[in-house]
């Protein structure tokens, strides 16, 4: 068991040592680093619902979204009439002193946290009620009713978009790259480090109870929405940070294109943590990470092609490898996953059939 | 008068939803997929009319050509994707025909641009009550066709051969499979059908509104809806709940504006899950 402990500690480390020299490693790709985070974000959040708990969210970008315009109106907001800079389509008739910027994002990222949390709550009881596929479709539209309403309001820049506020100049040329880079990096660990708390619980025995029956579950004496309702405000929680972070990194929001791009981000996470394994703790964050690694390195060569590419990435994903990664490692060397198999009744077993 | 123009506009576009939405009962009730490219194939239906209408041919053969093409194009989406997904997850299917939604919308994106197009039909507008209200006659005309379509469609389930098999497989593929229904064919004509279905609705609805290709997912959030609120196998239901539908999004296009429309249609959807979950949680049910 101290072994155990040890190996993964190490591994820990080394990762963690890893994402901390990676910016100065790989300089030019530290937007490409601080989006990879974000993804794994979002996988390891989706996965607590649809790989533990069993419900197949397409409407966790709501939040996302909801993060991103939170972060960026508030951190207008606080200094300057939002309507107003919304309206000037991002001229430099306001400009953010550093002090302001920083002070502004600090405050944006804490009430994008927040709020999405508070309608995950406000809205999970009449949602997560609903099961299987209904669920899924019912997300799905609340998702693209999202963008559709926000692209209508006038104050967040309707449908012209809104331009988060530009960084200042602090530092050197790379210091806008970095801090994106640390600050994502910081939600990640945080992410991380939470979901995995969250998996050494009961809290994950009893979300995969639900996963597996919940009507049995609630049979037992387990209330199982209030742990749904809980399980996704975790979700939503780290999705408006993550939604807020990818605003200030992207630089310009737009309510179906960027912000509840359920065409993109929406499916991204869902097909992030099915191609790492659903319902494993690194099966997320290996899956973004070949995930982001194939989009980044294909998506040129492909040219104008990409969602014809995602399209069938989707379909051939989910009909030929619905397990994941992590599914197909279990398969392969289920020692590692601490199941012990034994061979004769394997076999027998085999001989059954 | 703005409201009865609402109305029948209403009316006559949720007579279009009502076909679309018998498709999607069809392929849920038969093979237990919710197929999410649905849309999608509607509007490959009305660019098929379109382009007949671009080479000068009247865009209301396209009522004709377009469900034969689409028959094979969805028994072709059949063979190669649904057939695999058939016996498996739902959640499976649902990603799976999204898959192929995002891939048909961009393929179409590709072939016919991102215009916003309509194939004119040049049949004039009736005129009610002292030219208040204005009913362009392609809409009159597109409402007559999928009525006649539909009863087309439920006379051959009821009377022919494989319309037996098909509903004989709907209720128990099981039991069908024994008593020699080759499943795996009824479930690609069922396949076929809906999309032939779509292709007729696809080429109405270039004649009486627009057709772009990112409008699909909507259609296929309107006929899911539709077939919720209906029932499966309800066929006056699918009808009446179609065009309540249809009046409602005129009324909210009206009080609105236009700009909330397509907003208003997915949280309709919302809202009436939403509904059906709380009545039926008093009874300790959930939709299933």
């Amino acid at each position: 068991m101290f072994k155990m402990i040890n190996k993964n500690s190490i591994l820990y480390i080394g990762i963690l040592i890893f994402g901390i020299a990676a910016p100065f490693l790989f300089p030019a790709f530290k937007v490409q680093l601080s989006i990879l985070c974000v993804l794994i974000v979002l996988a390891t959040t989706w996965n607590i619902q649809g790989g533990e708990m069993g419900y197949n969210s397409f409407g966790n970008i709501l939040f996302y979204g909801l993060g991103m315009y939170l972060c960026a109106s508030v951190q207008v907001g606080m200094f300057f009439p939002l309507a107003e800079w919304t309206e000037s389509g991002g001229e430099k008739t306001f400009v953010h002193t550093p002090a302001q910027f920083f002070q502004g994002m600090a405050v944006g990222l804490i009430v994008a946290a927040i709020v999405p949390t508070i309608v995950a709550g406000l809205i999970g009881y009449s949602i997560l009620g609903l099961r299987g596929h209904y669920f899924a479709i019912c997300t799905l539209g609340l998702g693209v009713a999202a963008g559709e309403i926000s692209g209508g309001i006038e104050i967040i820049g309707a449908g012209q978009g809104f331009t988060t506020p530009p960084f200042p100049e602090v530092g050197s040329l790379d210091s806008r790259g970095e801090f994106f880079y640390f600050l994502s990096f910081f939600v990640l660990v945080l992410t991380f480090i939470a979901v995995r708390g969250i998996y050494t619980t009961r809290f994950k025995l009893i979300l995969n109870a639900i996963r597996d029956n919940e009507d049995k579950a609630e049979a037992m004496g387990i209330e199982t929405m209030k742990y749904k309702i809980i399980g996704w405000m975790i979700s939503a929680f780290f999705c408006g940070l993550a939604g807020g972070i990818m605003g200030g990194l992207v630089g310009y929001i737009d309510s179906t294109d960027v912000a509840f791009d359920g065409r993109e981000m929406g499916v991204f996470m869902v097909l992030m943590a099915i191609l790492g394994g659903k319902g494993t703790l690194w099966g997320p964050i290996i899956g973004a990470t070949v995930f982001h690694i194939f989009k980044e390195g294909f998506w040129t060569f492909f040219l104008g092609w990409q969602y014809v590419a995602l399209g069938v990435l989707i379909v051939v994903i989910v009909i030929y490898f619905p397990e994941g990664i992590m599914g197909w490692l279990r398969e392969k060397y289920p020692e590692r996953f601490g199941e012990v198999i034994d061979e004769k009744d394997r076999k027998a077993q085999v001989e059954l059939k | 008068m703005i409201s009865v123009q609402a109305c029948l506009d209403g009316i006559l576009l949720g007579i279009l939803f009502a076909l679309i939405a018998y498709g999607m009962a069809l392929q849920w009730g038969v093979m237990n997929i919710i197929n999410i490219a649905q849309g999608d194939l509607v509007i490959l239906g009305g660019y098929i009319a379109y382009f007949m209408y671009l080479y000068g041919i009247h865009p209301a053969w396209g009522v004709i050509v377009s469900p034969i093409i689409m028959f094979f194009v969805g028994i072709a989406i059949y063979k190669l994707v649904i057939n695999k997904v058939v016996d498996r997850d739902l959640f499976i299917s649902i990603l799976a025909t999204f898959g192929i939604s995002i891939l048909f919308m961009q393929l179409m994106n590709f072939a016919f641009g991102a215009d916003v197009v309509l194939a004119n039909s040049d049949y004039g507008t009736t005129m009610l009550f002292n030219s208040n209200v204005v009913l362009p006659n392609s809409k009159i005309f597109s409402a007559f066709i999928s009525i006649l379509f539909a009863i087309c469609l439920v006379i051959y389930m009821k009377k022919s051969k494989l319309g037996r098999a098909i509903r004989a497989t709907a209720q128990n593929a099981r039991a069908a499979k024994i008593l020699g229904v080759d499943t795996e064919k009824v479930y690609a004509a069922t396949f076929g059908i809906n999309a032939a279905l779509c292709g007729v609705a696809g080429a109405l609805i270039s004649i009486t509104f627009t057709i772009h290709p990112y409008m699909g997912l909507p259609y296929t959030i309107r006929s899911f809806m539709i077939v919720i609120v209906a029932g499966l196998g309800n066929l006056p239901g699918v009808a009446m709940s179609g065009m309540g539908l249809g009046v409602f999004e005129e009324f909210a296009d009206y009080i609105l504006g236009t700009e909330f429309r397509i907003g208003s249609v997915f949280l309709l959807l919302v809202l009436i899950l939403v509904y059906r979950r709380f009545k039926l949680s008093r009874k300790r049910e959930y939709l299933k």
